[in-house]
């Protein structure tokens, strides 16, 4: 049977909404002018160049990884704690974690509008208790807050789902062993987890580094991350070869990133042991 | 004994946390007033004002018919490419699901970005069309990576003993194959529906005059401030949510007890 053939419609499917959109997408980057009469040019990497945009980038970098940190840290207890409990327990609480993820990623990201506005929630309750209200929105906290208030959840689970597979004999051989609570966690939870917080990182700070919508709501109309300056450019100004070349730009970081992430992982496993 | 209660403690705030925002979206759309701190009574007219409002109609429309257009596609082409992929070796295998997985991995912006330098360059008006395009393309992948497994596990000689016995490749497909990998065909169809209704950043790009959808419409009320209808609007898709994984949760529960307790 040539089931081969059947996956030629696919094939072309890839090559039209796949490659030659991403494709064009690196020929903008490197040209300038009309579509009927395009030019070389590096111009648009040159303009990226500019102190303007490359602070966007690290204001986006920073971000990214501070949100990246903040979830792990949070998260880990979290997941740890749940995958400590029993299974029944244990599905309901993830049920209790997932749940909000479903809701729409914007309805979310709006409600800390309500949360944290000048006649907002938070304020009022401060007024309330006598003191001033504080400008809770629309500066890099906020984002941050977005930012971990959306992705947590992508922390918390994959470590949770690496956490509840480690076989429990070794954790008693080692207490057998003589070891302590702190060696345990440190010495075999905290290694063989290792997976699940790699794949928790990438699955953070990639969207982190790429939001428009967070920044755009919670870091109001003047704040740029390089997404809301890629979405600037298509949108708005209308130009999509230093548009296209931001995209690049963001593409080659997360490629790196990525890179850097799955070397480590792979080191871990390479070696063979527990560390 | 101490510890036990700082952990409960901990979970209980992160689920506050996590809550909170849509626990008092869910109470201020209720409010008498525009006003977001203060209550000022009980009214119901934010519900009635969200139904009256044609633009989120619309945008529900779009979003519910996009869904439902795209997730069926995605799962038939998905399918169909999933079988043929399976049956490649090699190298060739290789690079497809390399380029299968790009979607998946690039960030939704550089998807959008690159889809919509595509549409513009080929020439095609911005609309419905090119929504939906856009859609199938970024659903197909999930719907292939979930069926794969399935293939894999398949007892690959169960085709050929149906053709030994007389039934034709087609027949087999149809009779023996699809039925074999159906689950992974039934989540892809399901993962496809919910990235095509929870999308944004993708349709956003890839919007025309006239068509948009919840999310999109979300946004720009949002980004002229706050607006209480959708809290209302908040609400009721909490409900529908809750009411929804309720239903699938029980059902799970029910056939986790018939196979006596294993998962």
């Amino acid at each position: 049977m040539k089931l081969k053939v059947l996956s030629y419609p696919y094939v072309v499917w890839i090559a039209v909404f796949i490659v030659v959109p991403l494709a064009l997408v690196l020929l903008y980057s490197f040209t300038d002018g009309d579509l009927e009469d395009l030019n070389f040019t590096i111009s648009n990497f040159r303009k990226f160049l500019d102190s303007k945009y490359l602070n966007v980038l690290w204001i986006s970098v920073k971000l990214a990884l501070e949100s990246t940190v903040l979830t792990l840290i949070l998260g880990y207890p979290v997941a740890l704690i749940i995958a400590k409990e029993k299974p029944s327990k244990r599905n309901t609480m993830i049920f209790l974690f997932v749940m909000p993820m479903w809701m729409n990623f914007l309805l979310r990201t709006y409600a800390w509008l309500t949360l944290l506005g000048k006649n907002g929630v938070i304020n009022f309750i401060i007024e309330f208790l006598g003191f001033k209200p504080l400008d809770l929105l629309y500066n890099d906290g906020a984002v941050l807050l977005g930012m971990i208030y959306n992705f947590l959840p992508f922390m918390v689970l994959p470590i949770y789902s690496v956490l509840v597979k480690i076989d429990n004999s070794l954790i008693e051989s080692a207490e057998d062993l003589g070891a302590n609570k702190f060696q345990i966690f440190t010495r075999i939870i905290l290694p063989l987890s290792i997976p699940g917080i790699i794949t928790g990182i990438t699955m953070v700070f990639m969207p982190a580094v790429s939001t428009f919508v967070i920044s755009r709501l919670l870091g109001g109309g003047q704040y740029m991350l390089i997404g809301n300056l890629i979405e600037q450019q298509f949108l708005w100004v209308g130009d999509w070869h230093f548009g296209s070349a931001i995209s690049i730009i963001m593409m080659v970081f997360i490629l790196i990133t990525m890179a850097i992430t799955s070397k480590f992982d792979t080191q871990k496993e390479g070696s063979g042991g527990l560390w | 004994m101490v510890i036990r209660i700082i952990k409960k403690i901990y979970l209980w705030l992160t689920l506050l946390f996590l809550y909170a925002p849509i626990i008092v979206l869910i109470v201020f759309s209720f409010n008498d007033s525009k006003s977001r701190g203060r209550w000022s009574g009980f009214t119901l007219k934010w519900y009635v004002e969200l139904f009256k409002d044609s633009n989120v109609l619309k945008a529900l429309y779009y979003t519910i018919g996009i869904a439902i257009l795209s997730a069926i596609i995605s799962t038939i082409i998905g399918t169909i490419a999933a079988i043929g992929i399976h049956g490649i070796n090699g190298i060739g295998k290789k690079v497809i699901l390399n380029l299968n997985y790009l979607p998946v991995l690039n960030p939704d912006i550089v998807t959008a970005v690159s889809l919509m330098t595509l549409f513009k360059f080929i020439g095609i008006e911005f609309g419905f069309v090119t929504m939906l395009l856009s859609h199938i393309t970024f659903c197909i992948p999930y719907v292939i990576l979930s069926i794969l497994p399935k293939l894999k596990q398949m007892n690959k000689h169960l085709a050929e003993a149906a053709m030994d016995l007389g039934a034709t490749p087609m027949y087999a497909l149809r009779k023996v194959v699809i039925p074999e990998i159906m689950p992974g065909i039934f989540t892809g169809a399901l993962i496809a529906f919910t990235l095509s209704i929870d999308d944004f950043v993708i349709s956003f790009f890839n919007k025309g005059a006239g068509v948009t959808n919840l999310s999109i419409e979300i946004y720009s009320m949002a980004r002229r401030g706050i607006n209480p209808v959708i809290n209302a609007l908040t609400t009721i898709m909490f409900l529908v949510l809750l009411l929804m994984l309720l239903y699938i949760n029980r059902k799970q529960e029910k056939s986790i007890k018939k196979r006596g307790g294993v998962i």
